[in-house]
């Protein structure tokens, strides 16, 4: 038995850091401290898709990693318009060889952000983000807003490695120094460890930040009584919170950017962030949900120039949301094929979307098995990253880490290797048949 | 009873992201697969927990089982994200590449069932 | 490379080697330059101005910021798109170009060699996998080391000492080239919302920005460091600014250094040399600058010279960026970074019919024309900051005419005539100059001449620029055209550009630093260091520093303890 320590957890964008678990036969044995228990989940391993597999007849049938590299890359290879999804439950080098084999092929390569913080990206394109690291939050804040998001669920060691609970630099006393504020449309675990609740109606988020935004710009006369189902003596209590804070921050999620109004919610959140800013220091950070969301939208921005929705088929990139991404790909009708890596459209897009998405060949590159696998030609299981091999990722707050090996894989093969492998056999296809 | 009108909302739970990875199996069926109201929504539809109750909205329609949630005001229903949920989300996005997952307007209805397993509802997706 | 290689009829500009525009023949074989060969391919370079291949000592191509430059700027990632060719993956971006981009674009500008400027420690890891897709360019990085808590606790305490064991730390643990210095002091009072000047105490830590440059010019030199201290003084962009320059320049004076090299270079002075106490009566100090430096040994600067046009700023002096965004009111990105440093993004658009502009974009000339030794000077548009560096032609074609300075200022702010000397000064630089300023000396600034670079001796790596002028070339139209596309770009002996295209995009190397520094003073501040991991660091201690893995074609120079 082995005790491995700083071992980086590949869940979710908290990428806690400080895992120590224990190692025995190989196999992940116990988790002893640092992991949320979604986290453990994941460490302590479970159920997942044992060998490479091909739909024939309706039914997948198992068959060697080389036929199904080759069929996946035939797969591509005769695509006119392929889509290139998922990317973010991967490391950095096979988002790197990703975003390449996209431009090759003349294809879209997309990511997760494009049902998730999409708009925030959009947002910030549109008024930039006043933002920091996670250890300014730990060292600094003294208030802490969630905003349409619910760690408890979603990001369960967040508060006390970052936030509300943490001990930091002038923040000693932990939660004593400290006020949370929650706002939802209903009530969480997380609102309920909150000093404020402010329970907005749905959609309703827009005109509340716009209401605290003009209290902080010294119009408070204007705003009604209600405010998007906000009484205004709520408005005002937290408006003075944000005047006194030394240190505040705003954190983010699916609350907002998934409601009406979507790209606007945030941009509106960002000038409430600036306004804020005009009594102490204030910053905004979007809640990041798989554990290398962020890093593809890094790899893919500074090799292309955008960070998601990348349309190649110009040989260029074109870069489009709305027109390029991968919802309206596949609602339109457009992508001909599609390698869906990393992550889980079969549960996560709309109904619409995987309609077209049964009607073409797909390519499903993942360690588990998944609802997406129903729409799957050619399944290829892979090394989990962060267990059974290393690479590159990116915190939420865009920090840089790297996921560590900690038990062996004689069978499964990385992510990067098997995108590499497929890009090969492309190049030979393309480079017997033409047309490249 | 009549079915009621009300506000859809789909987002993360605690045990469907401990089942992220895991979404075939039992656990998830289990979690994932409801439809969490307020006890007077509860009353209105004349379920009890566990029961199905059908919801419908301009882009589809889904069998799911109810819930008791304390949390949603009168009028808002929460599905955890997922299969079921994204059964009621239409693709458009408003060029802004991004479906409307929350705030969607729909009607629930108390209903027989069957309440599909996640591979039947892909499979309704094969036309 | 076992390729042998002549280029015949050059006419070659070497500083470093005394080298004035002589016509000889260059021989290469396996990448360096060698005496003689036997049976080479040959490249006649006709008779054509040839340098050694360009040396950048600062330009923000690489990390966290600049991304979040791309990232904010879609609209600027629409310029300057081209289709991936066989060789070339796809292109874009103007003023925030993509990783491969950035490369291709140097290497037809005659460059092969760039220093990232500003590395946030803890974003390291960000710096250098964007470094690997940057083809052909050969490079570094400088980690930010002056608002660090460490730094702060060993300033304090007077421990130059222990500050030496924590930048040789520091830099091993990034795998950086130096020290870099931003606005110190004034980012970490950032993280409150506040600025610090040179003599302002850092609130709560009690030390001024003075007391950490002379401590970190002091523990640089505890090192046979290629490279000095590296300078973005306090105060940048604000009117009047240029004494709190002169002050921080004074600072380090007395110190001397083993490497006989300056102990301080000052970046893009253009930013620190503002006259006048506010926007309306703002003026050029170039002249108080310039004097300085021609009057003093110990400092090196690079000009940060102002292409007029649209850019991106982007830099660790988190509150300078703020105030630009105030006034301008446009996008801005902030992003702090605990215990270390910071930075701010804002988009900016430099224009001729505004007078405060004129006068910046004539300061960064002032300095190259009034500043008589070449050797302490290089050119640099502090890309993206003043300027992008496609930008470097224009610059050059103006340093080196009059008559093109003089048909520019006509067309801008008539406030030229008034706050700048630069309509009065006809000294045109010729290409030997340019030669120094872009890589005799830059090399020499960065401590690579004694590793092949930024000069065409025997052992050199053959890195070479052969420009299609000739050396009697004086329309400045014609040098601008030249210098933006080179003849041919020859990068470790390879061919990589022809007639201004890349045909050949092989991976650069990437040059580091290891400082040795004296096993029980380690140890000391590692007990600190660790304190600092376990109590107030997001990350852990054991996964801080930055893998092997992320420099596949690594260049180490040792740098031991002195005396």
């Amino acid at each position: 038995m082995a005790e491995v320590t700083d071992v980086v957890c590949s869940l979710c964008g908290c990428v806690c850091d400080d895992i120590v678990v224990e190692v025995e036969n190989n196999a992940v044995t116990k988790v002893k401290r640092g992991a949320c228990s979604v986290g453990k989940a994941k460490l302590l391993g479970h159920h997942r898709i044992k060998a490479p597999m091909m739909r024939v007849n309706g039914e997948l049938k198992e068959i060697s990693y080389d036929d199904a590299i080759k069929k996946a890359a035939e797969i591509l290879a005769h695509a006119r318009r392929p889509l290139l999804y998922g990317w973010s439950s991967t490391v950095c080098e096979a988002d790197r060889v990703g975003v390449e084999l996209a431009e090759y092929l003349g294809g879209v390569v997309d990511n997760t952000a494009t049902v998730c913080h999409g708009p925030s990206v959009l947002a910030i394109q549109d008024v930039g983000l006043p933002s920091c690291t996670l250890g300014q939050i730990k060292n600094r804040a003294d208030i802490i807003i969630y905003w349409g998001s619910n760690p408890t669920a979603a990001h369960a060691n967040h508060m006390k490695r970052y936030s509300y609970i943490s001990k930091g630099f002038w923040t000693a006393e932990g939660k004593k120094d400290k006020k949370m504020v929650v706002v939802d449309v209903r009530e969480t675990k997380t609102s309920k460890m909150a000093d404020v609740f402010v329970q907005v109606k749905p959609g309703g988020d827009y005109p509340v930040f716009s209401a605290l935004r003009a209290i902080l710009r010294g119009q408070a006369e204007i705003i009604p009584d209600e405010v998007g189902g906000v009484p205004k003596a709520k408005l005002l209590e937290v408006a003075e919170m944000m005047k006194k804070a030394k240190f505040g921050i705003i954190f983010f999620g699916m609350g907002v950017t998934h409601s009406r109004g979507r790209q606007n919610n945030i941009v509106n959140a960002i000038q409430l962030t600036r306004a804020a800013h005009l009594y102490g220091k204030w910053s905004i950070m979007p809640m990041r949900g798989h554990y290398n969301v962020t890093g593809f939208n890094q790899v893919c921005t500074w090799q292309t120039g955008f960070p998601y929705s990348v349309d190649f088929s110009r040989g260029y990139a074109w870069y489009n949301p709305g027109e390029t991404s991968s919802t309206d790909l596949l609602a339109r009708g457009e992508a001909d094929a599609a390698l869906i890596i990393a992550s889980d459209p079969g549960a996560h897009f709309p109904g619409e979307a995987l309609r077209h998405l049964a009607k073409i060949p797909t390519v499903m590159i993942d360690p588990f098995p998944n609802p997406t696998m129903e729409f799957a030609d050619v399944v290829i299981p892979v090394a989990i990253s962060g267990i059974e091999c290393e690479g590159g990722v990116y915190r939420m707050d865009n920090v840089p880490l790297r996921l560590r090996k900690v038990i062996d894989t004689d069978y499964y093969i990385p992510d990067e290797k098997i995108v590499e492998r497929i890009f090969d056999e492309v190049r030979a296809i393309k480079a017997k048949e033409g047309g490249v | 009873m009549e079915g009621i009108k009300a506000i859809l909302i789909s987002g993360r739970t605690m045990i469907q992201g401990q089942n992220l990875d895991s979404k075939l199996s039992e656990d998830f069926n289990e979690v994932a697969v409801v439809c969490e109201l307020h006890v007077q929504d509860m009353a209105s539809l004349g379920v009890a927990p566990g029961e199905p109750v059908k919801v419908t909205t301009a882009f589809g329609s889904v069998v799911v089982k109810a819930k008791q949630d304390e949390g949603n005001p009168v009028g808002m229903v929460f599905i955890p994200m997922g299969p079921w949920a994204n059964a009621l989300v239409s693709g458009n996005t408003h060029g802004a590449g991004m479906p409307s997952y929350k705030g969607i307007a729909a009607t629930v209805e108390k209903t027989t069932g069957p309440v599909l397993s996640v591979k039947e509802l892909m499979r309704t997706y094969m036309g | 490379m076992t390729e042998e290689l002549l280029i015949k009829n050059a006419v070659v500009y070497d500083p470093i080697n005394g080298v004035r525009g002589e016509r000889k023949d260059i021989c290469i074989r396996d990448g360096k330059i060698v005496a003689s060969v036997r049976n080479p391919k040959v490249i006649d370079a006709g008779g054509r101005v040839v340098m050694p291949g360009g040396v950048d000592v600062h330009a923000h191509i690489a990390g966290g910021k600049v991304n979040s430059g791309r990232l904010m700027r879609p609209e600027d990632g629409r310029k300057g798109r081209e289709p991936k060719t066989k060789v070339c993956r796809a292109q874009s971006g103007y003023s925030v170009p993509n990783t491969f981009t950035t490369g291709y674009r140097y290497a037809k500008m005659g460059y092969t060699f760039v220093m990232e400027p500003a590395m946030p420690p803890l974003l390291a890891r960000h710096t250098h996998e964007e470094l690997i897709d940057t083809p052909i360019l050969d490079n570094a990085a400088l980690p930010l080391i002056d608002n660090n808590w460490m730094t702060f606790d060993y300033v304090k305490s007077g421990d130059i000492d222990l500050l030496a064991a924590y930048i040789a730390w520091m830099i091993k643990a990034t795998k950086g080239y130096g020290v870099k210095i931003v606005n110190p002091g004034g980012t970490e009072a950032w993280g409150w919302g506040k600025n610090c000047d040179l003599h302002d105490p850092v609130p709560t830590f009690d030390i001024t920005p003075a007391d950490i440059v002379k401590a970190l010019a002091l523990a640089n030199e505890k090192f046979a460091m290629p490279h000095s201290i590296h300078v973005h003084t306090n105060m940048l962009g604000h009117p009047g600014n240029f004494e709190t320059t002169l002050a921080t320049l004074d600072l380090v004076k007395g110190i001397k250094s083993v490497k006989n090299r300056p102990v301080l270079h000052c970046t893009h002075t253009q930013f620190h040399s503002y006259g006048g106490t506010s926007w309306k009566d703002f003026e050029s100090k170039a002249n108080a600058i310039a004097n300085y430096v021609n009057n003093n040994n110990h400092v090196s600067i690079d000009i940060g010279q102002i292409i007029l046009g649209d850019t991106t700023t982007m830099t660790a002096d988190g509150p300078m960026e703020y105030s630009l965004y105030q006034i301008t009111g446009r996008k801005w990105t902030n992003c702090d970074v605990e215990l270390e440093t910071g930075s701010g993004i804002t988009p900016f658009l430099y224009s001729g019919k505004v007078g405060v502009h004129t006068i910046q974009w004539t300061i960064g000339q002032e300095l190259a024309l009034l500043i008589k030794d070449p050797w302490k000077l290089a050119l640099t548009t502090d890309h993206p900051n003043a300027g992008p560096f496609i930008g470097y032609p224009i610059v050059i074609s103006t340093l080196m005419s009059k008559k093109r300075r003089d048909e520019i200022a006509k067309e801008v702010s008539p406030a030229i005539y008034d706050k700048s000397s630069l309509p009065s000064i006809d000294r045109e630089l010729d290409f030997y100059e340019v030669a120094i300023i872009t890589r005799g000396a830059t090399a020499k600034i960065l401590g690579l001449q004694e590793h092949g670079k930024g000069h065409l001796g025997l052992g050199a790596d053959a890195d070479i620029a052969i420009y299609d002028l000739s050396p009697e070339e004086r329309d400045a139209g014609k040098i601008q055209r030249a210098f933006l596309n080179t003849k041919y770009t020859i990068k470790g002996g390879q061919v990589v550009v022809k007639d201004g295209e890349v045909v050949a995009a092989p991976a650069g190397k990437t040059f580091f630093v290891t400082p040795e520094c004296d096993q029980k003073l380690m140890d000391e501040m590692l007990v600190n260091l660790k304190q600092k991991f376990e109590n107030y660091y997001s990350v852990t201690y054991n996964n801080y520093a930055v893998q092997d893995v992320y420099l596949p074609h690594p260049y180490e120079i040792k740098a031991p303890m002195v005396a």
